[in-house]
């Protein structure tokens, strides 16, 4: 087993709101290995986004956070921000979901890219020209010398979005976090997207936390996922583990929910209910509203995560088990397919 | 479970009516100054508004014999040069203060909001024909504008305010015009252009309930400068004009004055000071309210 | 099955400080009663250029449009207003087309009011049911749109839509701002709306997955123009145009061992202002020849579809 770069203990996450505190994330565990591409999955407030931020410090009050987040050895939690200079764009990058606008628009692409550069390393002007040429190369931007006197709005939404991956991994950060930077793309782009983070994560054994809500990204692109629900990881494996034989319920009906190119015009299955309210999440496991396997165990206690299999965790009362021959479309009331 | 009956569940509690009344509780609770400001205001209006069953003497009754007074239990604020009682005038004022505020805030918002509206909603040449007339009266300094319009059309109070909302329209112009630039780009107004809903409509029922929140943050704010504004203009001599009761007027006619018996503009001046300072902190108190993003959290 | 929307040659340009950007030129097709026929393609193909321009909500510079047999564009005042109850949308956002001060009576009564001068007990009577029609009940009446969840956001929407009892529904990219779980759940509805009304849909849309799973017949639009169509089993199936191809190529699946099937199309697409003078996909087409740089490819059939491109796939 390689080693660990990004490890996450126990993150808590809390916003105190007016009369009520929303518990964005409550006691999530993941670690990424080296090289590794983890997909974090789940439905809006779920955490993810917070977990992400956490990573670089990056909580905007008055979000109170607990619990450990290590970037390459280097614990974020609790430091200031003077501290956590190394680790922003220098241990770990991010990228966002809209790289229209995470880039300013007043300044050229190369200026942006060297400035970032600069920022990290004693470079002088024309040795950070090179660096920002060789990260626009990396990422196959066409004409990157050209490109880099263009401003973000003479680029396309692809071409930013590389842009922003070449920024990202300028100063060669060890884990990249990437939060949903494929949702506002086509799906043409995303799979350039796709192609190029694996290429990355192969060619530099670049480590990289990919969070997205769409299955058929993670299913493409990650080694391994972890399946967030209500501010906590509830399963994690795998992709093959996880995608194929999902344990937990949430996961099943997650997958079941998910329309697949060759399915026609078959009825969808759908999860009842909805998200909880995350200043008020329910006792015990916090899916057990929704679950047609709850039993009053689950409404009591909050399942710790368990075994199944090398390397596949899952955190369950009842959780589906190897033996099941259950097909997972068919464990909730889908036609089989 | 059929699809219909899904998904039709539980409301976030946050939302319920109990909640909002206590939301509305906490605020207050949150924000002294905001309470503070308010009762003092509200103080204010209810002296404003009972003014005759309160002051001591007649506001206007002029008696040589007892000029020039300190204050005493007689006369709690003393009297002016012409021995008028200086704590009934100061209640009195306050009605003529609180009117100014209320007309020359709504005849800005009066002109300034359907000009916005129909500069933002409309576009092109409406837009820029609106727009230019705001900017006209944008390019003078600010009391220079009132002053030269007093001076052109007389002295005198009413003029004075039509004066100064002449010269504060624009503003609100301003402000609705980027406020309805937002809310149009909004789906339910193509939503509602969609379904055949006529322009007049989309605006009154879509456009407007939308776009008011920062021009009544405005208007609060403004209420304060405005009073201090008339009563600048009364200070110098174009704005209210004997016998109107004007707090800037008072301080006026008793500046020179001011050192042998500091009590004849201090009362006055003191008027106007807390007056503006509650309704500037009920202003910034209402931009809280009102913007969720000023909503500090504890 | 006659026609109930019929476009022809629709087209649409855009001047800009920097020149004519031509957002649709020359589509041409049919929606007929009780089906449901999705506009696909990427961003800024035109598709919904096509929508609002059906809707009247921007004017269209050429072509006409036929909706239950009236030339739409030539009608006016209250004929028109009549035609227009029997088309309706769906906006992409239920956090955006819902407006935030109205209570939900208010909002879906709107149409009645507008229509009918439908008030008071009547049009709340009439609310009443349409809520119920998309599975919401009365208690919800009062309640604002923020004290809804997205799903629930986008039924109220859709209770809107079907105030008037319309014939044709547009729906513009109806689940694109929604969860998953929630997703199947509105078109589970869309389709269930359909059957027991015998709606006819216009689906908007750029994931082919949802596409797939309530369309009929499909059109798939590069660059202003439609490239192909034909129905969905037919085009998802077996495509010929290269870019529908492409675009079915690039939709990652949700099985990592179909991974290696993800192929990304090369380029991007062409600046709208200095258009290719021949097939707009032929800068990224492999199959690209002399002919297809030469001028653009009219839509022509190949069985039973159509599809616009000289090196068809496939034949």
């Amino acid at each position: 087993m390689s080693e660990e770069v990004l490890a996450i203990r126990d993150l808590r996450i809390e916003f105190p709101e007016l009369f009520r505190t929303v518990e964005a994330v409550r006691g999530a565990d993941l670690s990424v290995r080296r090289g590794e591409i983890m997909g974090l999955v789940g439905e809006s407030g779920c955490g993810k986004s917070m977990t992400a931020m956490a990573c670089l410090g990056l909580v905007p009050p008055p979000g109170r956070v607990s619990g450990h987040v290590s970037v390459d050895g280097f614990e974020v939690v609790g430091r200031p921000d003077r501290e956590l200079l190394p680790v922003r764009g220098g241990l770990a990058a991010m990228i966002f979901q809209n790289p229209g606008k995470a880039l300013n628009p007043f300044f050229t692409i190369g200026r942006q890219l060297t400035d970032v550069i600069r920022l990290h390393h004693r470079h002088g002007e024309r040795e950070s020209r090179e660096v920002a040429l060789e990260a626009l190369r990396s990422v196959h931007l066409p004409d990157p010398e050209i490109a880099l006197g263009r401003y973000p709005h003479q680029l396309s939404g692809g071409q930013l979005q590389r842009a922003m991956i070449a920024m990202a991994l300028a100063c060669e950060p060890k884990v990249l976090i990437a939060d949903e930077p494929t949702t506002a793309l086509d799906v043409t782009i995303q799979a350039q997207v796709i192609v190029l983070l694996r290429e990355l994560a192969d060619a530099r054994g670049l480590t990289i936390l990919f969070i997205t809500h769409d299955l058929g990204v993670v299913g493409s692109l990650c080694d391994r996922v972890s399946v967030m629900y209500a501010g906590r990881v509830v399963e994690v494996g795998s992709v093959r583990d996880v995608l194929e034989s999902p344990a937990h319920p949430y996961t099943r009906k997650l997958l079941a929910t998910v329309p697949k190119l060759g399915d026609g015009h078959s009825e969808l299955a759908f999860i009842p209910g909805q998200v909880p309210d995350m200043a008020f999440p329910p006792s015990g496991c916090a899916f057990h509203p929704r679950c047609e396997r709850a039993s009053p165990v689950c409404t009591k206690s909050d399942p710790d995560g368990r075994d199944l299999g090398a390397m596949h965790r899952v955190a369950c009362h009842h959780a589906h088990g190897g033996g099941e021959t259950e097909a997972p479309g068919t464990a909730n009331g889908a036609p089989a397919r | 479970m059929s699809t219909l009956e899904a998904d039709v569940g539980g409301l976030a509690p946050a939302w319920t009516g109990a909640h909002r009344w206590k939301r509305i509780r906490h605020f207050v609770g949150s924000h002294p100054l905001f309470v503070i400001g308010l009762t003092v205001f509200l103080v204010i209006v209810v002296a404003a508004l009972a003014a005759p069953w309160i002051a001591t003497h007649d506001p206007l009754a002029i008696k040589f014999s007892e000029k020039l007074q300190a204050p005493s239990a007689e006369h709690y604020l003393g009297t002016d040069s012409m021995g008028r009682d200086i704590f009934s005038r100061v209640l009195y004022g306050a009605r003529t203060s609180l009117m100014v505020g209320v007309v020359v805030v709504g005849l800005a918002i009066g002109i300034g909001l359907p000009m916005g509206l129909l500069a933002a909603y409309f576009g092109g040449r409406i837009d820029t024909t609106m727009m230019r007339i705001a900017d006209v009266f944008l390019a003078f300094p600010p009391l220079l504008l009132p002053i030269a319009i007093t001076a052109a059309i007389g002295a005198g109070l009413f003029h004075a305010m039509v004066a100064l909302a002449i010269s504060w329209f624009p503003w609100y112009a301003r402000i609705m015009r980027s406020s309805v630039l937002r809310v149009k780009s909004e789906l339910y107004v193509s939503a509602a252009r969609a379904m055949g809903v006529n322009h007049t409509n989309v605006m009154i029922r879509h456009a407007v309930p939308n776009a008011l929140t920062p021009v009544v943050v405005q208007g609060s704010l403004d209420f304060g400068y405005v009073i201090l504004a008339a009563a600048s203009l009364s200070f110098i001599g174009i704005g209210a004009q004997p016998p109107d009761i004007e707090w800037g007027l008072m301080a006026a006619a008793e500046r020179a004055k001011f050192l042998d018996f500091p009590w004849t503009v201090l009362c006055p001046g003191l008027a106007i000071f807390v007056t503006v300072l509650a309704v500037n902190l009920v202003g910034d108190g209402i931009r809280d309210l009102l913007d969720p993003k000023h909503q500090e959290f504890k | 099955m006659s026609a109930l929307l019929e476009v022809r040659d629709l087209d649409k340009r855009y001047r800009t400080r920097h020149g004519v950007i031509h957002a649709v030129q020359g589509v041409s097709f049919d929606v007929r009663e009780k089906e449901t026929v999705a506009l696909v393609g990427e961003s800024g193909c035109g598709k919904s250029t096509v929508a609002l321009s059906l809707l009247h909500l921007i004017e269209h510079d050429g072509g006409r449009v036929r909706f239950e047999g009236a030339e739409f564009d030539q009608l006016k005042g209250r004929r028109e207003q009549e035609l227009r109850r029997d088309l309706s949308i769906v906006f992409q956002n239920p956090y955006s087309s819902l407006n935030p001060r109205m209570r939900i009576k208010d909002i879906v009564g709107e149409p009645m009011r507008t229509a009918y001068g439908t008030r008071g007990r009547e049009l709340v009577e009439r609310v009443r049911e349409q809520l119920e029609a998309v599975g919401l009940g009365p208690e919800h009446l009062r309640r604002f749109p923020h004290e809804f969840s997205g799903g629930q956001r986008q039924r109220i929407a859709i209770a809107r839509a079907l105030a008037l009892e319309p014939k044709l529904l547009i729906l513009d990219e109806p689940t694109a701002a929604l969860d998953v779980s929630v997703q199947a759940q509105v078109l589970n509805l869309l389709r269930e709306l359909q059957r027991r009304l015998g709606l006819s849909y216009l689906l908007i849309s750029h994931n082919l997955a949802t596409v797939e799973s309530i369309a009929d017949r499909v059109l798939v639009m590069y660059f202003g123009r439609i490239v192909e169509s034909g129905t969905v089993s037919e085009v998802f199936n077996d495509p010929r145009h290269p870019y529908t191809r492409a675009l079915l190529d690039s939709v990652p699946s949700i099985d990592p061992s179909q991974r290696h099937r993800l192929k990304p199309l090369e380029g991007d697409l062409p600046s709208p202002l200095r258009p290719p003078p021949g097939c707009a996909f032929a800068p990224r087409c492999a199959r690209a020849a002399h002919d297809c740089t030469a001028r653009p490819p009219p839509l022509g059939s190949i069985g039973s579809r159509e599809a616009a491109c000289y090196h068809p796939l496939g034949g």
